[in-house]
């Protein structure tokens, strides 16, 4: 960006200056600390000038917005037309609890839905199940068949609102429950839009809720794809996650070359069935964690997206710049928060938030205060909901397309990381792809790893924590939480009871053994899977049909 | 001869796979020279138990983010002491709400660790608080 005879002449001053100015400086006020390190444990230098970005290429590194590579954001236009989708993660207790919260999000301005499902649903039981024993309605809203799914989107319009569900191995049985619910309320599938999860393979990695082995669970994810591009065209049929590698421990880094390793995965898996790449990549969303340091968060998100687009348009060769595009959402991160003074999650959140704002991010839950003891209460998932309205209309980030492009900090930072992950990415390959690399526990290890480093980093107060091992308080201040009692349980099982009762159950029967025979003929399981949820056969009893063709994965331990 | 060495079950009952806090204590209570075994995510009170049979250990870790605790570790102390182990330390971990605390201890669960306990504090615990064997 400079030429070589101004950068001369800079080179020649910054030496003039660390010699002299600064020296002279340091000697009467040293710097704080031996060596300053991101939370990744990346080392920052003290002055970044137009000499750390000898080799950056204006039009070919960062470009112009809406156009390749994407760097500074893959609309023209970005907040300027359209801010960011405010949608909070949300779900607890029954279906009819969890309406009535979507219900009043929606009146407080949010602008999309996101469904927590509990983990017995994330798990693929019924309620009546022993394991899901006092989970139920705990960590997100109970559902087991298609009559709760109808409860928990009673009364709002699934052909203008767009919807997000967290769920991953098994994705397909409750997109179908949406698909279904959406037909009746007289919504074609063909109008519909929103995001399942859907992602197996950081389950692998990091989340564990993984059920089918990674062959079977990919060939479903495949389904989905294929299935979406042709009945539900506005659907994203994957949100390729690198927000539970960060949360379980992995650096910037790490997360950043593992999720899109993850990407390249389930594309070749999808050219593999004989799909056409154009097709269904401009579906593929991805979904990122903001953490607490700011600048090495940005340049995450501005790497990911030129990463993304020079993969899918060189190593794939995909034609539609639809193709190219990284479209992500981000949460704040959840292992941030503190249990200790939890008011200062606030400030915490809004850091990071502002991060993701300033990364481009095409959508965006903030975390509640309380969300270290318990699921947000009404007021604390309202503060974050304000948060993020404070800082679009507010603070004035939204006024320009990339803020902070052209920093000499962030330029290079985003260089740094893009390459950084770039090795990741080769020696993954070289592994033979990213199925393999789990079966070898690569990944794992890597995450593990670094989850130590920083407790150990933070136990030695190399990383202060703010009221935690530094700026304690005397005493804790309690604050009000939300607590899911047994009655929910009581409520769930009753239904269930019901729906069992009151369903056709010949057809439930004809339906999952159809779906059998289907897993063995390796056919498209997608209709099937409708067939079934439309018939009230439960999430349960789907998934253990399935689990007799595929069988379950069994992790290997290691710590 | 050698002091025999406190041995560990960290054990996840319930059904969230959260298992950073679980394998980043395990790996601490190895460093602090405690044999350490882990039994994976979601595994029963009967599992749990069985294996801490199996092991003979001394302390049993239970860690947990479901919230699950109030339904799964009674059961847990149920089981322990029909085995006659309730010599065995029990400790537990995650995210567990105050309020739940005074039933835990009730049932017999020595201590409740929270966020933000350092993995020095639960090995100092342990060390202050296991039934030395022979």
């Amino acid at each position: 960006m400079f030429s070589e005879k101004e950068l001369e002449k800079i080179r020649k001053r910054k030496e003039k200056w660390e010699n002299g100015t600064y020296s002279e400086s340091l000697k009467k006020l040293p710097e704080r600390m031996e060596k300053f390190t991101t939370v990744s444990g990346r080392e920052i230098g003290k002055l970044y000038t137009p000499l750390d970005l000898e080799n950056l290429d204006y039009l070919k590194d960062l470009g112009f917005p809406g156009e390749y590579p994407f760097t500074r954001g893959i609309h023209p236009t970005m907040y300027r037309s359209r801010l960011w989708t405010m949608r909070q993660f949300s779900g607890f207790g029954t279906a009819e609890d969890t309406n009535r919260r979507y219900k009043y999000l929606l009146s407080q301005g949010q602008t999309g839905l996101s469904v927590a499902f509990h983990l017995p649903t994330l798990m693929g039981v019924d309620s009546d199940h022993p394991l899901a024993q006092g989970e139920i309605g705990k960590c997100g809203v109970a559902v087991d068949s298609l009559a709760d799914m109808e409860i928990l989107f009673d009364g709002i319009p699934l052909d203008k609102i767009t919807t997000s569900m967290t769920i991953n191995a098994p994705a397909a049985v409750l997109w179908a429950m949406y698909i279904a619910v959406a037909e009746k309320q007289g919504v074609s599938p063909k109008v519909i839009s929103g995001t399942i999860q859907n992602d197996i393979l950081k389950e692998y990695l990091a989340q564990k809720t993984f059920i089918f082995p990674p062959e079977p669970s990919m060939k479903l994810t495949i389904d989905t794809f294929e299935y979406g591009a042709k009945e539900v065209p506005r659907w994203n049929t994957i949100s390729i996650s690198g927000y539970h590698i960060r949360e379980a421990g992995a650096t910037a880094v790490q997360e950043l070359a593992f999720t899109i390793r993850d990407g390249i995965e389930y594309v070749e898996w999808a050219i593999k069935r004989g799909l056409n790449v154009d097709d269904f990549a401009p579906r593929l969303s991805f979904f990122f964690n903001a953490h607490n340091d700011f600048f090495e968060e940005i340049a995450k998100f501005r790497a990911a997206r030129k990463m993304w687009a020079k993969i899918m348009k060189e190593r794939f060769n995909a034609k539609n710049p639809r193709s190219w595009w990284l479209r992500f959402h981000t949460q704040t991160s959840g292992v941030s928060l503190m249990a200790q003074q939890p008011y200062n999650n606030i400030i915490r959140v809004t850091i990071q938030a502002l991060a993701a704002i300033l990364g481009g991010t095409q959508s965006l839950h903030t975390n509640s205060l309380d969300e270290t003891y318990a699921l947000p209460s009404e007021e604390a998932v309202t503060i974050a909901l304000r948060t993020q309205q404070i800082l679009a209309h507010e603070s004035g980030v939204a006024n320009t397309i990339d803020p902070l492009g052209g920093s000499y900090f962030i330029e290079k930072l985003t260089l740094e990381i893009e390459k950084e992950a770039w090795d990741y990415i080769k020696k993954i390959d070289d592994m033979g792809g990213m199925v393999k690399a789990i079966e070898a526990g690569f990944p794992q290890k890597e995450i593990q790893d670094s989850a130590y480093w920083y407790q150990k980093a933070v136990e030695r107060k190399e990383k202060i924590i703010v009221g935690v091992n530094e700026f304690r308080a005397e005493k804790e201040e309690e604050i009000p939480i939300l607590y899911i009692d047994e009655s929910v349980a009581k409520k769930q099982l009753e239904r269930l009871k019901e729906v069992k009762k009151m369903r056709n159950k010949a057809l439930v029967k004809q339906c999952l053994s159809d779906l059998k025979k289907a897993a063995q003929d390796e056919e498209n399981l997608m209709p099937y899977i409708l067939k079934a949820v439309k018939a009230y056969a439960t999430l349960g009893e789907i998934i253990d049909s399935l689990k007799e063709i595929y069988g379950e994965y069994q992790e290997p331990i290691t710590y | 001869m050698a002091e025999r060495k406190i041995r560990v079950l960290i054990a996840k009952p319930g059904l969230d796979g959260h298992d950073r806090g679980a394998k980043v204590v395990a790996r601490a209570l190895r460093d602090a020279g405690m044999e350490v075994i882990y039994t994976g995510l979601r595994r029963t009170p009967e599992e749990i138990v069985a294996t801490a049979l199996q092991e003979d250990v001394d302390v049993i870790g239970l860690s947990i983010l479901s919230g699950a605790h109030n339904a799964l570790f009674p059961r847990i102390m149920e089981l322990l002491k029909e085995k006659g182990m309730d010599d065995v330390l029990v400790i537990a971990g995650g995210i567990i709400p105050q309020k739940d605390i005074p039933f835990l201890k009730k049932i017999g669960i020595a201590e409740i660790f929270l966020p933000g306990t350092s993995t020095q504090e639960i090995i100092d615990y342990i060390k202050k608080n296991v039934k030395k064997r022979a």
